[in-house]
């Protein structure tokens, strides 16, 4: 168990510090537009817009190449805020690129998983963990919801659960009741 | 003795309705037949809990261990014996349910061993360490664990510390009961926390509609000959009881927006922190219970010392609600939210249960159109503009909310009671700051995303980099071999060398010769000799087929088949 711990721990830090490294070495002094541009970008990486992930999209965008309307994860709120940055008038959400869906997770059936590690290879965000013939779990706080590790998995035990709604994640509806004092 | 008052901008003066639970005493409330804890109180990170169905527990035992410096620890309001540890329903608006302990109790409300604290000893960790072990608490409603105020051994000096007794919203008495009641463990309580904070001044502030509270509490700081306390009266105008409100009105600091009264020197806490504070380290006790007002549809309101997860109903009992109740309201009728229902437990928020009927909160009459009259501009205690702050929340632009600072709002709901239009301007705020800390959350999450993905990228581009050099470091030595074999084999000069290569050569040609052989060998019993004409034709007719299938299947099978 400790060695376990202490195994996942030093895995941690070995990869944080591999991230921090890489962000700061191989930050790309990139198109300011582009970077705006993907700021607004859900970051979803599903590849729904035709391109490979944000980024690629971002400088789609930029360029003209690609309309606003193609990202199914940014939904309304983001072609809006695309519509808003680029001046370009708003479209509704095409068709063809999906639907916009309500923020799911996904979750490997342990049980199920034979450890051919084909979703990894697929994770775009690195959120899976697991190792040949090895039981494969999702860290569910990386996940981003992109589905891309659903079509690789041979025997299907990977399944999108919606995001539960916690007293802590609840938010506030339109009002509801009284707030004047009677007497 | 304090001589000048300053004053906060805005406020309203609603009917107090105080006096309908501010007679007798704070009477106890019998054990209830469980005890529902939830493990998350406080703002901040959620406790996991450390006990599971079929564990006895004492009085003050640990329950739920907090997570990180940012958490506070729970435990057990009495002893009993753990029957689940389960999801229940919250007291929140949400009507959600979180993950709490339920604890059958044994009657005997047996303490465990108390752990009291030593000031004199303790280092300021520990003296935070202990509160956070202890579960403090701010009891004023805001529950934010107080150990991540209480910083003792500060470079930078605190120079006043408010203690909070003004309660200015109608109907709640809970803290003018704890004041006229338990006084002198109030004052032991300020008293700590002045000792570990060491300001150069405590103010103790109390509405003058509170007299005999007022009396108390300097009657107490009398008998204990404590020189650094003053209670200081003042105006009865709500919400003097908001913490950025109480500290203009004691000490004239105007905490300018998105800034915090800390950096400004000043530390506001609540009465029955102070007690809990108290309980703490000198009982050694935990925060399992505190006092709670029931008002409102009730034949007789009073004060209660609830333990904490006691059903609301439990409580509400005691004071006997009319028959036409049809909710509670968690807080006061300015600020507080309703309960998704009667079963939800009293917790550290609690101050006040109050009881309600259609006939005592009509619904509102019909939201208008705003006019723009600016009515709750001047009503509101924080100088905000709260009709700009409806305009955006109702738009959805969240961005122009906030530069209108938003998240300054208190929700003390000054703005909807004067409100000619009817608004329910704060429910517009609630729901526009929980969508902006969702986005908020949403943004990190993206962000967080996009560096994994870049580092993925990287990770990807640089295997691709080392895999064609491993390949073409292999392809770079494979050919230096080759070369250096040819330029040996080519060498004309060296006689034994020749000699060498003959040798070689007459062994390859033997080889050669071998396998020519045993080829015929085998052609020779396929063929003439062993098979009948039949089985030839039958060999040929197959070789056929076979040489027919190569044909087809040459443009799907890959180049080198
Ligand atoms: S569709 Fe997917 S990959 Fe494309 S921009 Fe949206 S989230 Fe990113
Ligand atoms: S693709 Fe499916 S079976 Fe393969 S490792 Fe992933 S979850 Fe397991
Ligand atoms: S008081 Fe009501 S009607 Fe008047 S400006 Fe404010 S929100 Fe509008
Ligand atoms: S609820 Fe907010 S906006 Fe309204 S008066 Fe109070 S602080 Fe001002």
């Amino acid at each position: 168990m400790l060695a376990a711990v202490l195994v996942m721990a030093l895995g941690a830090i070995v990869l944080g510090a591999a991230l921090g490294f890489a962000s700061v070495k191989f930050r790309v002094e990139g198109d300011p537009l582009v970077e705006k541009i993907d700021a607004i970008l859900p970051q979803t990486q599903c590849g729904q817009c035709n391109y490979p992930g944000c980024k690629p999209y971002a400088e789609a965008i930029a360029k003209g190449e690609a309309e606003i309307n193609q990202c199914p994860p940014g939904g309304e709120e983001g072609i809006r805020k695309l519509a808003d940055l680029l001046g370009r008038e708003f479209k509704p959400l095409s068709s063809e690129h999906g639907v916009e869906k309500p923020k799911s997770v996904a979750f490997i059936d342990e049980q199920t998983c034979i450890g051919c590690t084909l979703c990894i290879q697929a994770c775009p965000v690195d959120a899976i963990v697991g190792a040949a013939k090895q039981m494969h779990t999702i860290i569910a706080d990386q996940c981003t919801g992109c589905e891309l590790c659903l079509p690789p998995c041979p025997v299907d035990c990977i399944t999108m659960e919606p995001i539960a709604e916690t007293v802590e994640n609840w938010k506030w509806k339109y009002p509801v009741f009284p707030i004047r004092s009677t007497h | 003795m304090l001589n000048k008052l300053f004053s906060f901008n805005g406020g309203v003066t609603p009917a107090y309705e105080k006096t309908r639970s501010a007679e007798g005493p704070i009477l106890p409330v019998p054990l209830p037949a469980e005890l529902v804890i939830p493990l998350h109180q406080h703002v901040g990170g959620p406790p996991r809990p450390v006990v599971q169905a079929g564990d006895r527990v004492t009085k003050g035992q640990r329950i739920g261990k907090a997570d990180g410096n940012a958490s506070a620890t729970v435990h057990a309001s009495t002893s009993g014996l753990v029957s689940a540890v389960e999801m229940r329903r919250m007291p929140h608006s949400s009507g959600l349910s979180a993950l709490s302990v339920i604890i059958k109790p044994d009657g005997l409300d047996a303490w465990g061993t108390a752990k009291p604290l030593d000031l004199h000893t303790a280092s300021p960790t520990e003296i935070r360490d202990h509160l956070m072990q202890m579960g403090v608490v701010g009891l004023g409603g805001a529950v934010f664990p107080t150990h991540l105020k209480i910083v003792p051994g500060q470079p930078k000096a605190l120079e006043t510390l408010v203690i909070n007794g003004a309660e200015c919203e109608p109907f709640i008495t809970c803290d003018d009961l704890l004041m006229r009641q338990r006084a002198d463990t109030v004052i032991a309580g300020v008293a700590l926390m002045c000792q570990i904070m060491k300001p150069d001044r405590t103010l103790i502030g109390i509405e003058d509609n509170k007299p005999e509270a007022i009396r108390a509490m300097q009657q107490a700081i009398e008998a204990q000959h404590d020189k650094r306390l003053e209670v200081v009266s003042v105006p009865t105008r709500y919400p003097a009881g908001g913490a950025k409100q109480l500290i203009r009105v004691l000490t004239g600091i105007e905490v300018p927006h998105g800034e915090r009264s800390t950096d400004y020197g000043v530390q506001c806490f609540n009465v029955g922190t102070a007690v809990a504070v108290h309980d703490a380290i000198k009982l050694g006790r935990p925060l399992v219970s505190r006092i709670v007002t029931v008002s409102g549809n009730v034949r007789r309101g009073g004060n209660y010392d609830v333990l904490i997860g006691t059903p609301m109903r439990d409580v509400v009992a005691l004071s006997e609600a009319h028959a036409d109740t049809n909710r509670y309201i968690m807080g006061g009728p300015m600020m507080g939210v309703v309960m998704p229902g009667m079963e939800v437990p009293v917790v550290k928020a609690t101050n006040c249960i109050l009881v309600g009927s259609p006939k005592m909160f009509p619904p509102p009459p019909p939201e208008m159109p705003c006019i723009r009259c600016g009515e709750c501009a001047i009503a509101c205690p924080a100088d905000l503009q709260p009709f700009e702050l409806y305009w955006f929340s109702r738009a959805k632009i969240f961005g122009k909310a906030q530069e209108y600072h938003l998240f300054d709002c208190i929700e003390c709901g000054c703005c909807a009671y004067v409100c000619p239009s009817h608004i329910p301007l704060v429910d517009y705020y609630r729901f526009a700051k929980s969508e902006i800390w969702a986005r908020e959350h949403e943004k990190e999450a993206a962000d967080h995303a996009r560096e994994r993905y870049e580092f993925r990228q990287y990770r990807e581009e640089r295997e691709k980099e080392e895999k064609a050099a491993r390949l073409a470091a292999k392809t770079a030595a494979g050919r230096e071999k080759a070369t250096a074999a040819l330029a040996v084999a080519e060498q004309p000069d060296g006689s034994n060398n020749t000699a060498e290569k003959d040798a070689k050569k007459a062994l390859i040609a033997a080889a050669l010769a071998r396998a020519k052989q045993q080829q015929e060998q085998a052609a020779a019993i396929n063929t003439a000799a062993a098979l009948s004409a039949e089985q030839q034709a039958e060999i040929a007719a197959i070789e056929a087929r076979r040489a027919e299938i190569r044909e087809v299947a040459k443009p799907h099978l890959p180049p080198d088949n």
